[in-house]
């Protein structure tokens, strides 16, 4: 019943505090605590050290898994470096799903498939990234998604089923530096 | 520049109109998802943009303005994060439902009242 574990965690201290992730989850929140009041006065300031320290301390394991942060300010450039393309192919799904909207002969124009393909990038934030870029590109959804990169996506029409996997995956695996095909 | 900004808002508008007509005419459950999509992607980022524009046009140039204006264009951050989540969350459900999705070749392409 009140057995104790076999062994507590020695070395890699499992559930011990961790400084790295504390600091990087302190200053993200902090940021968006400074950018969200707008005073910057002792007293808001005060305030939001104190609610950042409380919420880092519970929460930095959730919000930073690895312990190691090499490439991460490199994955984040070319992640920035993504957003402007992905932004550019959601306008243009936009665009083409708004001709078929106003489409007079709307059934005959679309062609609802599910499509299947598999991915060859095997980080997860890798996969949840395409994933959620082919949802937030109008006329794919993603249905789901398996851990070894199985994806089924549901597209409104044959254009948009063409363009999966192609360029964006492509795109995806030189963000986060993995193989593609 | 806040003729410039109010055209963007109105294109905006414009989208959610047209995600709502889309709501409306498509054939069913999973392929209205789409044109929901476009009201969250495209709608929310083109008003979004307008009324950052608008801020920062009409009201000047000062620290509270680009404030504001960062946290509109937080808005379209966090929409842009969450609503993927959402829609697949939804269509998992419908998956797990056993609804099946309309097809051209099963429903002929023509309307058929009992979709």
């Amino acid at each position: 019943m009140n057995s104790p574990r076999p062994q507590p965690d020695p070395p890699e201290a499992g559930g011990g505090f961790k400084p790295v992730p504390f600091v990087v989850t302190f200053v993200v929140m902090m940021a968006t605590w400074v950018a969200l009041s707008g005073k910057l006065d002792i007293f808001h300031l005060s305030l939001g050290v104190i609610s950042c320290v409380i919420v880092s301390l519970i929460s930095s394991d959730l919000l930073i898994t690895t312990s190691t942060f090499k490439g991460m300010p490199g994955l984040w450039l070319r992640f920035l470096l993504y957003m402007p393309w992905l932004i550019k192919e959601i306008i243009l799904a936009n665009i083409h799903l708004l001709k078929l909207v106003f489409h007079p002969r709307l059934l005959e124009e679309i062609n609802p498939q599910i499509i299947e393909f598999r991915s060859r990038m095997e980080d997860d934030m890798a996969l949840v990234t395409f994933a959620n870029s082919i949802t937030l590109t109008p006329g794919t959804i993603t249905v789901s998604l398996s851990v070894f990169g199985d994806y089924v996506v549901h597209a409104i029409d044959d254009a948009s089923a063409e363009s999966l996997p192609g360029e964006m995956e492509k795109r995806v695996a030189t963000v986060f530096g993995e193989a593609h095909g | 520049m806040i003729f410039v900004s109010l055209l963007i808002i109105a294109g905006g508008i414009f989208f959610f109109f047209a995600g709502a007509v889309g709501v409306i005419r498509f054939p069913d459950f999973y392929s209205r998802l789409h044109p929901a999509g476009m009201i969250d992607s495209m709608g929310l980022l083109l008003s979004m943009s307008g009324l950052a524009l608008y801020v920062l046009s009409h009201h000047g140039l000062t620290g509270t303005n680009i404030l504001t204006a960062i946290k509109i264009i937080l808005i379209v951050i966090f929409v842009y994060l969450t609503s993927p989540t959402a829609t697949h969350a939804i269509v998992d459900a419908g998956i797990r439902a056993g609804l099946a999705p309309w097809t051209k070749k099963k429903n002929g392409g023509s309307d058929d009242p009992s979709h």
